[in-house]
């Protein structure tokens, strides 16, 4: 039997439509978007395209949206692009900045890069849902904050955080925010307006379009300091020539999200809900995030005694893939740096797992899936047993 | 169902054709590698545990089809294998890290971690052989002599060895050359690992390196120190390198100028001296050892049985006295060079491992 993918939160497949549509921009002839010539032309139209694609579907207007070539490269341009317009100006103020400890890696480290050379870092705890609270965002503002950034979404255990909350604090202390929406776009609404922030991010990867084609809204007058230089592209905030066939995958995929929105969020929210659920039988499981908001395709889940890597392997090897740990973090098994913001003890953080359903799976692949855990939960704790001697 | 069987995969010729010999076999397997020592900083082909070896036994377990699965042990290595190394450097001995790795981890560690994977059988690519005899499990040496490990393998328990496999133990390095060539395998052609997988420099300046990183309260003041190089009687002959950096039986690097040539005979750490003399001193008529280990069933009282000092040693015919306290008098038939605190004494009794111990100091005629 096919094994059976439960890890949509670190990647997903590529849509077949998504992939008709790139294509012609892989096997077709050359077209450089800066170059003046017919070939040129042609790929500029196609990324324009996409761009108008992001544009409709999150809001903005198209020339708001850079394209680059991940959520991290995203990221990492606002935080410390921002860091170097905040010194270029204040000159010996030290620049100040916000976080949530629940960020994706690739806020928390470059924080962590910039407060070993001289910024001050505050970072919000959640509570023991993963849930930040917006209140305490704003009582950590100060004068020489530069950045606000939250996440719209955990990647982990799903939580949804009150960005748009937060962005009306900040602004009536005239504080930009970024808002990784990375885990977010495709599984709920998301509208760069609405939420009220100044720069938001995702990436095409995370619902069914292309690996190496991300999104950066930078609200029109909105600083911004590019991270990569060279050529003008992307408005000279994103140099190096732009990745046609990924562009163009993402503006459809991001088209088709947004259309299917509402059925697919149903689909993978009725195959968590019937998971978890089918998890009481189990014993002894606690699942994280449950008390607040989540995203719908997103179960994180205790096995009190189990050491999760290798109830993961075990999954593995029936053909069931599921996460212990976010993907970027994978080799070490170290506890989870979200569920530890949550106050979670290391021994219950190394004894959870991640599964995150999919639109191309299906109910009777969950009850699958329910069977083949209760077994090998039931394996893995007899031997836990008999190797503590009990 | 046949049970699934995980093997220990380094990214090396040896567990990369023994996972294949065990998948081309039809049996359920998996490949387990062990991140035992992270220099992934280091792009040195070759050596264990290299980023470069582990995408290896990934690209072999993916020929093989078979799944493949990284395991971190640093902590577990650091503990069990790199630390009794420097402190057997820094009370004088010449430590055997690839035994207490296999003892602590390989056949310990990983076939816990295999287990509860759901694999109850392992398998490594040990040029060894595990026999089911009368009285239990029985470790034998390798078919073929040239590269035999078991001397490696001498602390083994019953247990282990009933759930450990060797499949290479009745072939030449050769023959499982022509393997991986006939497979395909993308290790074919590499090369061997003979020194110490964590040591990527000299051995000596790694010590260097351990001690300077330690604490003051665990390292005897005189470490690092030039040590006195002394003859039997004590008389100094003058000033070595430290005393950790000797080996018994060490000829070169004395820094002592007489006529006669000198070898280390022995290390005194306490006093930071380094014993020399002739090379008939350094003959031994035996050794104590302790934590004597057996196989099988423990004798009932003394046994005659060809023992090993070192893995390259030939053996020889020995008088084994075990005591009460878990050590071991062994007499020689005849006198051995060379006796070094810290190796092990391995027990044969024609192609079979009966146990050994370690060992603790040499016996005179030579040097006490």
């Amino acid at each position: 039997m096919a094994a059976v993918y439960l890890d949509h939160n670190a990647t997903t497949p590529l849509d077949p439509r998504v992939l008709e549509v790139m294509l012609p921009w892989m096997s077709g002839g050359p077209g450089n978007p800066s170059s003046v010539h017919s070939f040129g032309q042609r790929a500029r139209e196609a990324v324009d395209g996409a761009r108008d694609a992001v544009a409709r579907s999150l809001g903005g207007v198209p020339p708001e949206w850079v394209f680059t070539a991940s959520g991290t490269e995203a990221n990492n341009a606002v935080l410390l692009g921002l860091a170097h317009h905040w010194q270029a100006r204040a000159k010996d103020l030290p620049g100040h900045l916000v976080i949530s400890a629940v960020e994706h890696p690739s806020i928390l480290r470059a924080a962590d890069r910039l407060e070993a050379s001289g910024f001050r870092v505050t970072r919000i705890a959640p509570d023991s849902d993963g849930a930040v609270d917006g209140e305490r965002v704003a009582e950590a503002l100060e004068d020489a904050t530069f950045l606000v950034c939250l996440m719209l979404a955990n990647n982990e255990v799903g939580s949804i955080q009150p960005v748009g909350r937060v962005a009306e604090l900040c602004r009536e202390r005239g504080i930009p925010v970024l808002c990784d929406a990375v885990q977010a776009v495709g599984k709920i609404p998301v509208s760069v307006r609405e939420l009220g922030v100044d720069y938001l991010t995702l990436g095409a990867h995370k619902f069914y379009g292309p690996l190496g084609a991300a999104a950066l809204w930078v609200r029109g007058g909105a600083a911004f300091e590019s991270y990569l230089v060279g050529g003008g592209q992307e408005r000279r905030r994103r140099a190096g020539t732009e990745n046609v066939p990924a562009v163009v995958g993402l503006g459809k995929a991001l088209e088709l999200a947004v259309a299917e929105l509402d059925e697919r969020a149903a689909a993978m929210s009725a195959m968590r809900d019937r998971f978890e659920a089918g998890l009481g039988a189990l014993g002894d499981v606690s699942i994280h995030a449950r008390g607040t908001a989540r995203l719908p395709n997103t179960s994180n889940i205790a096995f009190h005694g189990v050491a999760a890597d290798s109830l993961m392997i075990r999954l593995d090897l029936e053909g069931f893939a599921v996460s212990a740990g976010s993907a970027c973090s994978s080799g070490k098994p170290e506890p989870s740096a979200t569920l530890t913001a949550m106050g979670i003890d290391p021994s219950t953080a190394l004894s959870s797992l991640r599964v995150s359903f999919g639109t191309t799976n299906s109910l009777a692949e969950t009850d699958r899936f329910l069977e083949v855990l209760e077994r090998q939960l039931a394996a893995v704790r007899s031997h836990t047993r008999a190797a503590a001697g009990i | 169902m046949t049970p699934l069987t995980a093997v220990a995969m380094s990214g090396g010729l040896d567990s990369s054709v023994t996972a294949w010999l065990l998948a081309a076999g039809g049996e359920p397997v998996v490949g387990l590698s062990m991140l035992l020592w992270d220099r992934s900083h280091e792009t040195t082909h070759g050596r264990c545990c290299g980023a470069l070896d582990l995408g290896d036994a990934r690209r072999v377990a993916r020929q093989c089809g078979i799944a493949h699965y990284t395991l971190s042990m640093e902590e577990e290595f650091r503990r069990h294998v790199v630390d009794p190394f420097v402190d057997d450097y820094l009370a004088g001995r010449t430590p055997i890290p690839c035994t207490r790795c296999n003892t602590w981890v390989k056949f310990d560690l990983f076939l816990e971690k295999a287990r509860s994977l759901g694999a109850d059988r392992m398998a490594t690519g040990h040029y060894a052989r595990i026999v089911e005899g009368e009285d239990g499990f029985e470790l034998h040496r390798a078919r073929h002599a040239a590269k035999d490990q078991s001397y490696y393998l001498f602390e083994l328990t019953q247990k282990q060895l009933a759930a450990s496999r060797f499949p290479l133990g009745d072939m030449t390095k050769e023959a499982v050359r022509g393997l991986a060539r006939e497979a395909g395998l993308s290790v074919a052609e590499k090369g061997e690992s003979m020194e110490i997988c964590f040591v990527s420099g000299g051995i000596r300046e790694f010590v260097e390196e351990e001690v300077e990183a330690r604490s003051e309260q665990v390292v005897p003041a005189k470490a690092g120190a030039p040590a006195q190089v002394v003859d039997r009687e004590g008389a100094i002959l003058g000033e070595g390198d430290p005393y950790y950096r000797y080996t018994v039986g060490q000829r070169r690097g004395l820094g002592v100028a007489t006529g006669e040539r000198l070898y280390v005979l022995g290390i005194r750490p306490g006093r930071n001296q380094v014993v020399v003399g002739a090379e008939q001193e350094l003959l031994s008529s035996g050794l104590t050892g302790r934590k004597v280990h057996w196989i099988g069933r423990p004798p009932e009282s003394s046994l005659e049985a060809t023992v090993k000092i070192r893995s390259r040693h030939p053996g020889v015919l020995s008088h084994i006295q075990p005591d009460r306290a878990g050590g071991a008098r062994i007499d020689f038939a005849e006198p051995q060079s060379a006796v070094a605190p810290g190796q092990a004494a391995v027990f044969y009794s024609g192609t079979r491992v009966l146990g050994g111990c370690w060992i603790e100091a040499g016996l005179g005629p030579g040097w006490t």
